[in-house]
């Protein structure tokens, strides 16, 4: 019987519960490292890892590798978005080239491309160009099918209406299939930006002497727990400061839709 | 002699139905004219393919067999004197009102400085001074629906085809479009072809009235209107030719309604 009403929780609350979990789960790492019930040695300790991360930031090394991971990240999405949006749209306007490269957009975009990163590294080198080839790989065609599908999906009504009065086709492309498209390219954008930074990630971790992916291969090669533990924190801020950012962009751009609850 | 004068000559429509191996007829030997200036409407059960025949007109879809011309003109593909005021209001949600009002000038390349005063002016004549600045999922349905009739209008086109366009309104709001309709109707004297399935509608509004048979698509008649103008769709209801009128084109029409639903439930339609 004794099923409690759902009592409305507010913010401050989770937001306590976040906070107390999160500490709690620090405070245990940190006593059971301490006491030895694990080796720190292998998972490290909260402390030793703060003080790393503080040492990194004071020395200015993490900013010059973090430097090199976001230029080939920018450099690789910038590219890959600009590329997915051109073939999608290439696609979505002329049909018959759509029917001959579909199986193999297919086969391609099966491929798992994190393997293809070795070939990338012979290819092109172990400095920039390896890496942005292999941002552009992922990103390319989580934007090509956005693409594609936002400008094969625009309203029939909304077309038939422009064209009624007076669309050419750029007119068309202008002011009906691009912002139509747009949305769907935003709708992806956030998943591309995470793709392309574990791209250029992936790339340095197999085969670079500079980035945060290298700083992470090195210091597992060194056996050194805190400092792979260290490299991954500091690319998941990383991560979430972008996030948020681009969270803050999309609400820029889709200011013409109602607010989604 | 004004101009935008529709001519429909043993119009057929068909298209395949790719599954079935066969062609579904749509519209079929449709014939009548409409004058220019002239207000007629066009009412048929569902299905009948009264909103074919105005995607025919409009040339968004090829005639199968027959003509049809404007002003003794064969249509081939969209005419730019005509305008389309469709079901669904299709306003273009990334604009504002002020930007889908002027969007047919820009495409029509008039420039920006001759643009503004027509756009304010039908802004102002629908009543939205004021919201020019607002994004269509910020306004009513009543609302949407004016901006719909500006961005035709701001053309001025000849001939305005409109395809139900007050079905999904409120009772009130709907009566408010239809006065506002007829008001810019009598000052602008373009040809209208209005589609609806209400037939007190198309009373109300129309000069002439084309009934159409269940799908196919046929005429089976055509009656004239001739209620005294200006006329206020409130008022005219309790003319007294008006129940006459209902109860004349009612009979005629009922059949194919009954028609049409039947065949709609047994699914013969296709």
């Amino acid at each position: 019987m004794a099923t409690s009403a759902a009592r409305p929780v507010s913010w401050a609350e989770i937001r306590l519960w976040r906070a107390g979990l999160l500490a709690a789960f620090l405070l245990l790492w940190e006593v059971a490292t301490r006491r030895a019930w694990v080796d720190p040695f292998f998972v490290s300790q909260p402390t030793v890892l703060a003080g790393q991360i503080a040492d990194w930031i004071r020395s200015g090394f993490i900013f010059r590798h973090l430097l090199v991971t976001m230029q080939e990240t920018i450099i690789g999405f910038l590219l890959g978005t600009v590329l997915g949006v051109a073939v999608g749209f290439c696609f979505a306007h002329w049909e018959t080239l759509a029917h001959i490269f579909d199986p193999l957009m297919v086969a391609l975009n099966a491929m798992p491309r994190v393997v293809l990163a070795p070939l990338f590294i012979l290819w092109f080198g172990l400095g920039l160009l390896s890496k942005v080839v292999m941002v552009i790989s992922l990103v390319f065609f989580v934007v090509f099918f956005s693409t594609y599908t936002g400008i094969r999906e625009v309203d029939r009504d909304l077309v038939n209406n422009a064209r009624i009065l007076g669309a050419g086709p750029r007119h068309l492309i202008r002011h009906v299939l691009l912002p139509s498209a747009l949305t769907w390219i935003f709708a992806s954008l956030r998943t591309s930006v995470g793709f392309a930074l574990i791209g250029a990630v992936v790339g340095e971790y197999l085969g670079s002497h500079e980035g945060m992916g290298y700083v992470i291969s090195y210091a597992e090669s060194m056996f050194n727990a805190t400092g792979v533990l260290a490299g991954l924190l500091v690319l998941m801020a990383a991560v979430i400061a972008i996030d948020l950012g681009l969270k803050r962009l999309d609400a820029r751009f889709s200011y013409w839709k109602p607010v989604a609850k | 002699m004004p101009t935008g004068a529709i001519l429909l000559e043993q119009v057929t429509h068909r298209f395949p139905l790719p599954r079935e191996n066969r062609a579904f007829t749509a519209v079929e030997r449709v014939s009548f004219d409409v004058r220019g200036g002239e207000f007629v409407s066009i009412v048929g059960p569902s299905g009948c393919g009264k909103s074919t025949l105005l995607a025919l007109v409009a040339g968004l879809v090829p005639v199968s067999e027959g003509r049809i011309s404007l002003d003794g003109r064969p249509v081939a593909g969209i005419d730019p004197r005509l305008g389309f005021v469709f079901q669904r209001d299709a306003l273009f949600p990334w604009k504002t009102v002020a930007q889908n009002v002027g969007l047919p000038l820009i495409f029509r390349g008039v420039d920006a400085e001759a643009a503004r005063p027509r756009v304010a002016d039908w802004i102002a004549r629908i009543g939205l001074t004021g919201f020019e600045r607002y994004h269509p999922h910020q306004l009513s349905g009543g609302m949407r629906k004016r901006v719909a009739l500006a961005m035709t209008m701001v053309y001025e086109p000849e001939i305005v085809l409109m395809d139900e366009p007050f079905g999904a309104l409120d009772v009130q709001t709907r009566n408010l479009m239809e006065n506002d309709l007829l008001e810019i109707w009598s000052q602008f004297r373009r040809t209208v072809v209005f589609v609806t399935h209400d037939l007190e509608e198309a009373i109300a509004l129309s000069d002439r009235i084309v009934v159409m048979t269940a799908s196919p698509g046929r005429v089976k008649s055509v009656y004239t209107i001739s209620l005294p103008r200006p006329r206020s769709v409130t008022e005219i209801r309790f003319h007294p030719d008006f129940g006459r009128l209902y109860e004349t084109i009612w009979k005629d029409l009922k059949d194919e309604v009954r028609l049409g639903y039947e065949r709609s439930q047994t699914g013969l339609l296709g």
